[in-house]
């Protein structure tokens, strides 16, 4: 694919280098005034959806599972972070961490039922109860089989239910000691993050628990197995305020902190740009491109399909949760219709823009992205608002007609390039051969 | 794609991002026919006054933000016909929170605005509300409910942000109360559960019926995107109401009524404000009635000239949105002229303590910034609407 | 290991079980029957079927081009609304009567999607599937927002003049208007002309064989081209005619009218096995009886309808991967 260099500079100086210049360069132009908070909130609403579209990235470009469910793990994030800051920002009450502590319990005991029930071989467990059950009909064997699996779920749910409670008092605890002590400006820091976190890793978690029975699906039945997942997300939200009273449904969850700024957006994408690179290039993303290669020579390879899939399928979630997260305490406000199922195109549009399988691609696509809508904003005249989504699409249309495999195709810049693997020479060139350059 | 290439790309894109934050050079001037044209020498003190609009342009609420926009526009050219120097600036909305607050942050950080009416949607007006309290920029919205967009949670109220239409708890009780006046024990309400005004005014039409003694038998909600109201209709049908609340917009309620014509149902109709439009069927809805903000029938001059102007400039009736727009930019442009100066702090403090009458009454605002005014019923018969009553809150 | 002495008790139990869950099942239908008496019941299903034969005339589109450019075409709902506003004014301006309103909103969807294929689609049939889609979903991005525009169709809600007076019949409590009779008969007889086509014609036997295999069809002889341009004619048509009854069923029309019913002919479609005529139909059929029922007798049904439209069709994935009527896929090594 791309030619091996002969640099001065390892090409991760220079990834970083430009990555620290750009982060300068805006932080100087917003402190100096040059560049207005408009400009500035746009560049981080394009770094947050090039979070989540990177993480689309990896589910559809690089482990090739049509996915239009992205836009429900960015609600889910974005919600979750939400009820966890407001919370704590709202009541002083000694109760603040309770959203916080439930969620972060909640989740471990999920994870724990799951450990158990694969450490159960549940699935060996029944075929033996089956067996031991031939004496009946098999009217009978069914329904004796089905009361045991639902007695063991019950067990099972029991068990995490109790765990989830007596964590949650450990960790409210803990939370409760630790940041007030804090000065109030890291206390908020900390939080903030374990808000993102958290509300990452549930999003992560439901993307699991989601992928897990539909990855069996193919190609488009998956696509849309998704997309109905997004609207059973968005119909909840519209209905939220049945169940939790402070997300208020349609009235639109208000005050949330504002608490994102540049240095957040910025710090955060960069650093999941790096476990991104690094993930593709290790024996796990290989794991994950294989399949979308060819699914049943990867299998063949001896790779867990499955497996794949679903650990792409969660990180991709992962993604998606922490750009909600991000994005509602940007806004501050959340309502239903900012998830609604047509905006759940967009990181689609943005990734297939950009190159499916490229991560500079969808970096630079997110850019582009913001930059035609808002650009539009600015460059139409007054009378012409109204114009903007007529010529968005052709350009997109103008754009994806031009560059059928997108703007960078699969190609990849700087450190985000496959790392170059020296293989041993073989064949003996004439000359005095040059000794082999070793770039990291 | 080469290397070259691609860096050739990139910079482009950090220039482009770059230019557009260079705002003046490629903001938007105003030029169209219906704002100021550039050189107009200013009046009075020298001070252009400039105000920025946010309405959904784009999207399925777009009509309701150009019949708002229209309501503004009017406003805007009757006062600079009287000399009155004001530079407006409109933005697209999209009824959407991220596409607001964007408009919102450029109209204010960009354009500089430092007075902004609009939005319509909540969803719209409530980010911006933040925004124009952070910026100490006096915000009016016409038509938005929702009574977060003026007060914060903690009960305290945002000092720059005002709204020109009732809210849902006062149209409500007028629903209720209408519908007791005309004998009726049982109703059926049916909202969009979508839309937080709709849900809002079902609500606390809701409570207030069962307050008066009133059976609510249907409570059903849908979304946004229903157009099959079958299945609610035949729970209506079968429960016999005798009046029907359909808290919607026009365009809801024509289809809805449509289908309760079909279903046999001869309940009487009751709505809100949401119903005013000229684009409203009227041999649907008759003997129905709904509250408004005024009637077209009102002898004052006011209303009448503005009901004339509108249909001589639009060529249609204006509906609720366009009336709303109208008194929202003459509250702010009264506002402006009494305190004489930019000072938005004293525009807000003028503002709060205003007495305009308008189109919509005589309004003043209460301590959460929302107008104290009357209620006007419109009654549907023979095809036309005509004045019913007011009702002060 | 041996049981036996187990056997009878398990039995019982078994047994036991089996029979509570019937009753309760028994007792739930009853509820559902007896909620609101049996005439309540039919009529919601007659209004489900309703619903159901709107869908089915846009699902049929739908699955008419997935099954033979493997293309989720998320523009077909805009073409359908396309049919929808130039009836509108066909009849609203002009006075046209229904059915040369139905051929007129036909005619001006085919030349329409036509022109979106050969513009949009045809220079993308060796690019990646997804680019397709991408540009397919940029088409309906232009279409509902440039008819949006003040000079195009405007931005208004227009309310649909039904070329003919409604009439209501009550047959056995129920009530039956003209507008379900024409939506059903619409559509059966659209769908017998398609049947015909596809099993009759000899453009039919190209069309099922390009479906099958695109590139062995296009060595027997056939214009795969051709065939796509037809495909797409023919999926307009349907369309068009859609667009008209949904009209005249739910009498409103604005240029973001055709998402809604789009989506769900469009998850209809998948229901039933995508590609699959007879499954577009069943599903589409199903897809009305969910939405009405789920309404009418699940507590607040009205408010999550969707949730529940779309939870059936992620429990039919799971125990049927492609459908109710799809094929299974062939694992191609």
């Amino acid at each position: 694919m791309s030619m091996p260099q002969a640099r001065c500079l390892p090409t991760w100086l220079t990834t970083l280098v430009v990555a620290v210049a750009v982060f300068v360069i805006v932080t100087m132009l917003y402190a100096r005034g040059i560049m207005t908070s408009y400009v500035y909130n746009v560049l981080q609403l394009a770094c947050i959806a090039a979070i989540s579209a990177l993480g689309l990235n990896l589910v559809y470009g690089f482990n090739g599972q049509f996915s239009l469910g992205q836009i429900g793990f960015y609600a889910i994030g974005a919600y979750s972070s939400a009820l966890i800051t407001k919370e704590f920002t709202t009541y002083w009450s000694g109760a603040q961490f309770s959203t916080l502590s439930w969620l972060q319990a909640g989740m471990i005991g999920v994870v724990v039922i799951l450990w158990a029930a694969n450490r159960l071989h549940l699935r060996q467990l029944f075929s033996r109860l089956n067996k031991a059950l031939a004496e009946l009909r098999r009217m009978e064997r069914t329904i004796l089989v089905a009361v045991v699996v639902v007695l063991i779920t019950l067990v099972l749910v029991a068990v995490g239910a109790a765990l989830t409670w007596v964590l949650q008092l450990g960790i409210s605890a803990l939370l409760t000691a630790l940041i007030p002590a804090l000065p109030a400006a890291a206390a908020q820091s900390v939080l903030f993050f374990l808000a993102l976190v958290t509300s990452a890793a549930f999003a992560a978690l439901v993307a699991y628990l989601v992928g897990k029975p539909l990855l069996r699906l193919h190609s488009d039945y998956f696509g849309i197995a998704t997309l109905g997942f997004a609207i059973v997300i968005y119909t909840i939200l519209q209905n939220s305020d049945m169940v939790i009273a402070t997300m208020k449904g349609a009235r639109g969850m208000v005050e949330i902190p504002m608490w994102t700024s540049w240095p957040w957006v910025f710090g955060i994408l960069f650093v999941l740009v790096v476990v991104m690179r690094n993930l593709v290039y290790s024996s796990h993303g290989r794991a994950i491109i294989s399949v979308r290669e060819d699914e049943v020579a990867a299998r063949q390879m001896g790779i867990n399909v499955p497996n794949a899939k679903v650990i792409a399928f969660a990180i991709g979630g992962f993604y998606a949760g922490m750009a909600g997260g991000l994005y509602a305490h940007l806004i501050g406000f959340l309502h239903p219709s900012t998830f609604d199922f047509v905006r759940g195109f967009d990181p689609l549009i943005i990734i297939v823009f950009g190159g499916l399988g490229s991560m500079t691609g969808t970096l630079v696509a997110s850019g582009l992205f913001s930059l035609i809508i808002e650009g539009l904003r600015v460059v139409l005249p007054q009378g012409f608002e109204d114009w903007r989504f007529v010529i968005y699409p052709i350009l997109l249309l103008a754009i994806i007609l031009l560059r059928q495999k997108g703007l960078l195709g699969t190609h990849e810049w700087g450190w985000l390039q496959p790392p170059h693997v020296l293989l041993r020479e073989v064949a003996v060139t004439g000359g005095n051969p040059q000794p082999p350059e070793v770039i990291p | 794609m080469s290397k070259k290439r691609f860096m050739v790309l990139s910079i482009l894109m950090v220039v482009a991002m770059l230019l557009s934050a260079c705002g003046p050079a490629v903001a938007p001037t105003a030029g169209d026919a219906t704002k100021a044209p550039g050189g107009e020498a200013p009046a009075g003190d020298g001070t252009v006054y400039k105000v920025g609009l946010i309405v959904p342009l784009s999207g399925d609420a777009k009509t309701f933000g150009i019949s708002t926009m229209n309501g503004v526009m009017m406003a805007v050219e009757e006062a600079k016909a009287e000399g009155f120097n004001i530079d407006i600036l409109v933005e697209d909305g999209k009824c959407d929170a991220q596409e607001g607050t964007n408009a919102a942050t450029k109209l204010i950080t960009q354009d500089k605005v430092h007075y902004i009416i609009g939005a319509v949607c909540s969803s719209e007006s409530l980010p911006v509300s933040v925004l124009a309290e952070q910026n100490k920029v006096v915000q009016i919205t016409p038509p938005s409910t929702n009574p977060a967009v003026t007060v914060n949670e903690d009960g305290t109220v945002k000092q720059y942000v005002f709204r020109a239409c009732f809210l849902d708890p006062f149209q409500g009780v007028v629903m209720a109360a209408l519908a007791k006046e005309l004998g009726a024990t049982k109703a059926a309400i049916l909202y969009d559960v979508s839309n937080d005004y709709v849900k809002g005014l079902a609500e606390y039409a809701k409570e207030s019926f069962e307050q008066g003694g009133g059976e609510v038998a249907v409570f059903e909600a849908y979304t946004k995107n229903d157009t099959d109201f079958s299945a609610i209709l035949s729970k209506v049908a079968d429960a016999n109401v005798d009046v029907i609340f359909l808290p919607d917009y026009y365009n809801k309620v024509n289809l809805i009524a449509q289908q309760i014509k079909e279903k046999g149902i001869t309940a009487t109709m009751i709505g809100g404000d949401g119903w005013d439009s000229s684009d409203l069927e009227l041999d649907l809805m008759e003997g129905g009635y709904f509250s408004n903000h005024y009637s077209p029938q009102d002898p004052r001059d006011v209303v009448q000239n503005f009901v004339k102007n509108y249909q001589t400039k639009y060529n249609s009736m204006p509906d609720s949105f366009a009336t709303l727009g109208y008194d929202a930019a003459k509250i702010l442009i009264q506002a402006i002229q009494e305190a004489g100066t930019d000072d938005t702090t004293l525009v807000a403090q003028k503002m709060a303590a205003i007495q305009y009458s308008g189109v919509t009454g005589d309004i003043s605002f209460d301590e959460q910034h929302n107008p104290i005014k009357k209620a006007a019923i419109i009654k549907i018969s023979g095809g036309q609407t005509e004045f019913f009553k007011f009702v002060a809150p | 290991m041996r049981l036996t002495w187990l056997r009878t008790p398990l039995r019982i139990i078994a047994w036991m079980v089996y029979a509570a869950l019937s009753l309760v099942i028994v007792y739930g239908v009853y509820r559902l029957i007896q909620f609101k008496g049996a005439t309540y019941f039919f009529q919601a299903l007659l209004d489900g079927l309703r619903l159901g034969f709107v869908y089915a005339l846009i699902a049929l589109g739908y699955t008419m081009v997935y099954g033979i450019v493997r293309l989720i075409n998320f523009a077909h709902c805009d073409v359908f609304m396309v049919g929808a506003f130039s009836s509108y004014y066909a009849i609203t301006s002009y006075g046209w009567g229904i059915v040369p309103a139905i051929i007129l909103a036909m005619v001006v969807c085919i030349v329409l999607n036509i022109a979106i294929e050969r513009m949009a689609y045809k220079p993308l049939r060796n690019a990646p599937r997804i680019t397709a889609l991408i540009s397919a979903i940029g088409v309906s991005f232009f279409l509902e927002y440039f008819t949006a525009l003040r000079f195009v169709f405007g931005a208004d809600f227009l309310t649909y003049k039904r070329p003919f007076d409604v009439v209501v019949w009550n047959v056995l409590g129920l009530s039956i208007s003209n507008i379900t009779v024409i939506i059903v008969a619409v559509t059966l007889a659209l769908l017998a002309l398609l049947l015909y086509i596809i099993n009759r014609t000899k453009v039919g036997k190209a069309m099922r064989a390009t479906s099958q295999d695109a590139t062995a069809a296009r060595l027997m002889g056939i214009d795969i081209d051709r065939i796509i341009t037809l495909t797409f004619g023919i999926g307009a048509a349907l369309a068009g005619a859609a667009g008209v009854l949904y009209a005249i069923a739910f009498p409103q029309i604005w240029t973001f009218m055709g998402i809604m019913p789009g989506l769900k002919a469009f998850i209809a479609a998948v229901l039933g096995g995508i590609g699959n005529i007879a499954g577009a139909v069943l599903g589409s059929l199903l897809m009305g009886e969910i939405e009405v029922l789920t309404v009418s007798f699940v507590p607040f049904g009205s408010r999550i309808r969707d949730l529940v439209a779309f939870l059936v069709l992620i429990i039919v994935f799971l125990v049927k991967p492609t459908g109710i009527l799809g094929e299974p896929q062939v694992e191609k090594v």
